[in-house]
């Protein structure tokens, strides 16, 4: 039997495949229908779970062997007990949320590291579409109006350090992408990443 | 030691466990008779064995017609060869309740203390606990040490939650569909209204209607006509009746009909064909006992402590019987305990019955979900 066959993986969900180690304990908030539970099982034996919103996308992973449930970020994560995860991945999902600082502890509450992406509201073209138009700026990453768009809580690379820094969570590890997930070169400068990546990728821990 | 079992007309596939049964309500049944049918092979592990719970008027007959109405079994759209629950590939085993009318001990058997008599209104009150103990002989009894799966909807979704807990090592992979960890008031409340019917229908003569050669039919008929009502939504009923008229000339008098009217009481008529009224009580009685948080010490999620199991929950959108919250509760219960649960509410018109109906995205998610098991049972 293949029911579940292996699909080739979006490139940002490889970067944070990279970070999770091989058998651990896994739970992806925002997982759609499944491919990086999929490929985390399948390539890591790990013990990978999802929560979508959109329920066709929790029919689609269920229906392909995937152990997904239907919830929202916002509400779900109180009910997992402490430390019920050696990671949380919350992948280009914590600009949508209505409470990011919120879904953050609950993360780092329920699981010992959590692997964070978004898409970088510091890029220099959004930078620039809003000085020379003075209108919110639509990029590929950022394609809706802001009177209609999910991402209700933009953020820059700096913005996110600083949370951390607030919230007291350690920076493990951290990249900046182009919007199709190959790594950029701006890893070692904020400064720089913040300007050119399109997204920031973090791996954090409770300090 | 399979035999026919006494006290119905018909010779039911069963077998008898002689040596008794500890009730719930502290009252031992001396034996227990379960009358059951299965579909496909046990392979020679014994891993591919999926157990499927009935609904409160559902029977052993999932796959293949009722001998006893001629029907089809009641889930042949789910099971059988090639359908979600494929008999080619697993072996299904259903058995039919405790206190059920189909062949497995019941209200209808031969009372336990008083030889010649029928146990009747006097058959001891009997819970979803004491419905899956019985069930776990019928397993033994097949030497199956573990279920690869437990499928259930409505009532048979509380017996796969009561055997997620009961017995968790028992059970690899658990699906309570359209279910609830309790009964609610509101559904204690339509039960109420069914038994009530019964009782004040002068042939149900105390639970003795079998001595005296009557059935109280009416009663039986109108609890389930206002049953059946609480498993189909509005939007059905709408759909399939509208206010249309059964003979559609002028004014509507009583006795004259609107085609729901008409199509209500084909249900209860029907019904009262197949079904025993003390049956009803009993089993209906079962439902509003249950309440597993209760059972562990008022948390749900301590029924689940340490699970093991996979779990799929799926509700139905229009299901206002055992609505959705209800099963987000339970799914919220498992994530309490860290527990591998799938969640699933499926989009329906069709009320609590979607479960048994035709819905193809809930067969194509049953049907994935077990094969996603079947991966990590390694029964490939």
């Amino acid at each position: 039997m293949n029911v579940v066959q292996s699909r080739k993986i979006r490139v940002d969900l490889e970067l944070i495949a990279d970070f999770v180690q091989p058998g651990a304990r896994v739970l992806d908030v925002g997982c759609a229908e499944g491919q990086l539970i999929e490929h985390l099982t399948k390539t890591k034996n790990c013990d990978a779970r999802g929560i979508e919103i959109d329920m066709e996308e929790v029919q689609r992973a269920i229906a392909h062997g995937l152990p997904v449930m239907q919830g929202d970020a916002d509400t779900e994560l109180v009910t997992y007990p402490d430390a019920a995860f050696d990671y949380v991945i919350l992948s280009r999902t914590l600009q949508a949320v209505e409470q990011p600082r919120e879904v953050l502890r609950q993360m780092l509450r329920i699981s010992t590291h959590a692997i964070v992406s978004f898409p970088n509201f510091g890029h220099w073209s959004l930078r620039l579409q809003l000085l020379t138009r003075g209108r919110m700026p639509m990029t590929a990453g950022w394609n809706r109006m802001w009177y209609e768009t999910p991402n209700i809580h933009p953020c820059t690379i700096k913005d996110f350090f600083a949370l951390c820094d607030m919230d007291g969570y350690v920076v493990e590890d951290w990249l900046a992408a182009d919007e199709q997930g190959s790594r950029t070169p701006w890893r070692r400068s904020p400064g720089l990443a913040n300007l050119f990546g399109e997204q920031g990728l973090f791996l954090l821990r409770k300090a | 030691m399979d035999q026919t079992p006494a006290g119905t007309d018909f010779p039911h596939q069963s077998v008898t466990f002689p040596e008794g049964l500890a009730l719930d309500c502290g009252r031992v049944l001396p034996s227990v008779t379960v009358a059951y049918r299965t579909y496909g092979t046990l392979n020679a592990e014994k891993t591919n064995a999926i157990l499927i719970c009935h609904a409160l008027t559902g029977d052993q007959y999932v796959a293949e017609p009722n001998p006893e109405t001629g029907k089809p079994g009641w889930w042949e759209i789910m099971v059988g060869p090639g359908k979600p629950v494929d008999t080619e590939k697993y072996f299904v085993l259903c058995a039919n309740v405790l206190g059920g009318c189909m062949g497995t001990t019941g209200p209808r058997s031969p009372h336990g203390e008083r030889p010649g008599a029928l146990w009747g209104t006097a058959f001891p009150v009997i819970t979803i606990n004491d419905m899956v103990r019985v069930q776990k002989r019928l397993v033994e009894h097949f030497g199956i040490g573990k279920l690869f799966a437990v499928i259930g909807g409505s009532m048979g979704g509380m017996q796969v939650l009561a055997w997620a807990a009961q017995y968790p090592q028992m059970v690899f992979a658990a699906v309570p569909i359209a279910a609830a960890a309790n009964h609610s008031a509101q559904n204690i409340a339509f039960h109420e209204i069914g038994r009530q019917a019964i009782f004040a229908d002068p042939d149900f003569r105390n639970g003795n209607y079998w001595a005296e050669g009557v059935r109280p039919e009416r009663g039986l008929a109108v609890a389930r006509m206002t049953a059946h009502i609480t498993y189909v939504s509005e939007e059905a009923l709408t759909r399939k009746f509208g206010r249309k008229l059964q003979n559609d000339e002028g004014f509507p008098a009583l006795g004259e009909q609107f085609a729901v009217e008409s199509y209500l009481q084909y249900q209860g008529s029907s019904f009262v064909q197949r079904f025993d009224a003390n049956a009803y009580l009993a089993i209906t009685r079962a439902m509003d006992l249950f309440d597993m948080a209760a059972e562990h010490g008022g948390t749900l999620a301590s029924a689940f402590r340490g699970t093991k199991t996979r779990f799929l929950l799926v509700s139905f959108s229009s299901d206002w019987l055992f609505p959705t919250a209800q099963s987000r509760a339970i799914a919220r219960a498992l994530n309490h305990v860290a527990a591998n649960v799938s969640f699933v509410e499926v989009t329906s018109d069709k009320g609590h019955d979607a479960f048994l109906l035709d819905e193809p995205d809930f067969h194509t998610t049953l049907h994935g979900f077990l094969a996603g098991c079947a991966e990590h049972a390694g029964l490939a």
